[in-house]
């Protein structure tokens, strides 16, 4: 079960790990992904920070941290397949894997209907 | 005399009214009274002008070329004349910034090719458009370093032109970064033994000059086997590329230097234009600003700005560098100069240059002089002059000569030392016309 945060990141617990992406929304807005910048595996993240980015044709987009802890994981795919966040934002276009720290943190995410309906609001 | 401002007395007060100041010198109250009072003469006429200014370029001393015999980082080489009347046709001189490909297409082109010959050049994947000029380029290369492995002790070659090292030191002011001073060995090239001391995991990066500041041919093979995981950084002189093995083919992540002797003549010592070039997988680090060859949707070739997000004006915070422009013009300059010349052409002019440094170094031997340095050397080299020297440098500038650089002006430990510089512009007579003057003042 995807949880999602209002910067456009989605949350899946496997275990202690939460595994981050950006949404199918986000991904259409920014139009055609051409570069990740991985973050380090090992580094620590907290909630709301900007940790890494995303490079589409017009812009480089951060990504915040939905929850805290260390990255353990990055998706290498990503290194010299920036198209698959466009083709598969929620799945294959994964970002990363993070150690939580603060497993209550989740609770200030929303569900996917929530956020649904939060981003037919914002536009 | 008139003073060329359109408005009347009249309509200046009515201005000054209409805003609720009195007078001119109350408009202009809040500028610091330092910028105000300059004390500068009144205006003149234009003929006026034109006579002062004449009068005063009178007094310019301008030697003969082939009697120029100093280097050390400009150089004076034959520039074929159409490379100015190139370059300065309207189109280029009065361009605007390339932002708009679709009106820039020239520019843009011209740019790109220029990019393609430095990569040739210095054998790297990337070059972005060029940079302010050599040690600012180099200034940059070492950000980047420190980028891309965030660590912080760079080992800087002593034989590094000491402007170039100072501009990087300025440069890194505010990140930290810590300078180790590589010293030379006998031959005048870096000492390796030292390097290897130093070298370890926590070098950013390596910084050598190919040639060096004492113009002696560095081993950079070497210095790649022993910073085996450290940003590998190289000054390099263009002219000297076309003979030597490029700084590609040994394995730097970073070639930079200063383009000034590609066509640009010596201009007081400015503007020059740098040159900055990478491996690929670097290129997302690299600052500047970048041309890159594309298709329209017909399929026709066109060019345009590339990775834009690493410049200040996508995001300011975290830009590559504050430098998203570059020197279009000089760059441009050099693109025409190698075109003209060619590869041929570029060989011809680094292999005269060759020949004339080594005839004036073994005309100097020949007179009793000595050089400092056993090391192999391209088209300058040091030798033993007398305390003397930088007096007497002065009395042979009022014979005609800019005669070899007294090293001492650039640091006191290398007092008693000349740098001896010479191109393709010298000829046989000129270089033993300078050994025999040389020889006079010795006694």
């Amino acid at each position: 079960m995807k949880k999602f945060a209002k910067t456009h990141e989605w949350v899946e617990v496997e275990g202690n790990l939460a595994v981050v992406g950006i949404s199918n929304h986000a991904q259409e807005k920014l139009g055609d992904v051409v570069y990740v910048d991985l973050p380090q595996v090992g580094k620590i993240v907290k909630k709301g920070e900007a940790f890494m980015s995303v490079e589409s044709v017009k812009a480089a987009s951060d990504i915040y941290a939905p929850v805290s802890g260390k990255i353990v994981e990055v998706n290498e795919k990503l290194s010299n397949q920036p198209e698959l966040i466009n083709k598969d934002a929620e799945g294959e276009g994964w970002l990363v894997k993070i150690e939580m720290s603060d497993p209550a943190e989740l609770s200030n995410l929303l569900d996917e209907e929530s956020y649904r309906r939060f981003c037919e609001e914002e536009s | 005399m008139f003073p060329y401002v359109p408005h009347t007395e009249q309509e200046i007060r009515e201005m000054l009214k209409a805003i609720g100041v009195d007078s001119i010198e109350d408009l202009y109250k809040d500028v610091p009274m330092t910028v105000r009072e300059l004390n500068l003469p009144n205006g003149l006429d234009e003929f006026s002008v034109v006579k002062k200014i004449k009068s005063i370029a009178q007094e310019n001393v301008v030697v003969e070329k082939e009697k120029v015999f100093m280097g050390a980082g400009i150089y004076v080489h034959y520039v074929p004349y159409v490379v100015k009347v190139m370059a300065s046709r309207p189109e280029f001189v009065t361009a605007y910034t390339p932002y708009q490909a679709e009106v820039s297409q020239g520019t843009l082109q011209a740019l790109f090719e220029y990019q393609t010959m430095i990569c040739e050049l210095t054998g790297m994947e990337v070059a972005n458009s060029s940079m302010y000029d050599g040690a600012s380029a180099l200034a940059e290369a070492v950000l980047m370093a420190h980028r891309i492995n965030n660590r912080k002790k760079v080992l800087m070659s002593e034989a590094v032109h000491p402007e170039y090292v100072q501009t990087c030191k300025t440069y890194a002011q505010g990140f930290g970064l810590n300078f180790v001073s590589v010293p030379v060995d006998e031959s005048g090239a870096t000492d390796m033994e030292a390097l290897s001391k130093l070298a370890n995991e926590d070098s950013c990066a390596v910084v050598v000059q190919q040639p060096n500041f004492f113009g002696v041919v560095e081993d950079l093979k070497r210095v790649r086997e022993i910073a085996k995981d450290t940003i590998f950084i190289v000054v390099a002189e263009p002219i000297s590329l076309s003979l030597l093995e490029p700084p590609g083919s040994f394995g730097a992540d970073i070639v930079v230097g200063d383009g000034q002797p590609l066509g640009i003549t010596p201009n007081f010592g400015g503007p020059t234009v740098g040159f900055f070039a990478t491996l690929e997988k670097h290129v997302r680090k690299m600052p500047g600003r970048i041309i890159g060859q594309t298709k329209d949707v017909e399929g026709r070739t066109g060019y345009v700005m590339i990775l834009q997000t690493r410049e200040q004006h996508i995001r300011r915070e975290k830009a590559t560098s504050n430098i998203c422009t570059n020197h279009a013009l000089m760059a441009l300059v050099n693109a025409i100069y190698m075109s003209l010349m060619g590869p041929e052409g570029l060989r011809e002019v680094a292999r005269r240059s060759y020949a004339n440094a080594h005839y004036f170094a073994e005309k100097l031997k020949e007179k009793g002089f000595k050089l400092r340095f056993k090391g192999p050397f391209f088209n300058e080299f040091v030798f033993f002059v007398d305390e003397n020297y930088p007096h007497r440098w002065k009395k042979l500038f009022e014979e005609g000569f800019l005669a070899p650089l007294p090293l001492e002006w650039f640091d006191r430990r290398y007092k008693g030392l000349a740098l001896a510089c010479a191109t393709e512009v010298n000829t046989k007579e000129s270089i033993d016309q300078m050994v025999l003057a040389l020889e006079r003042g010795a006694r």
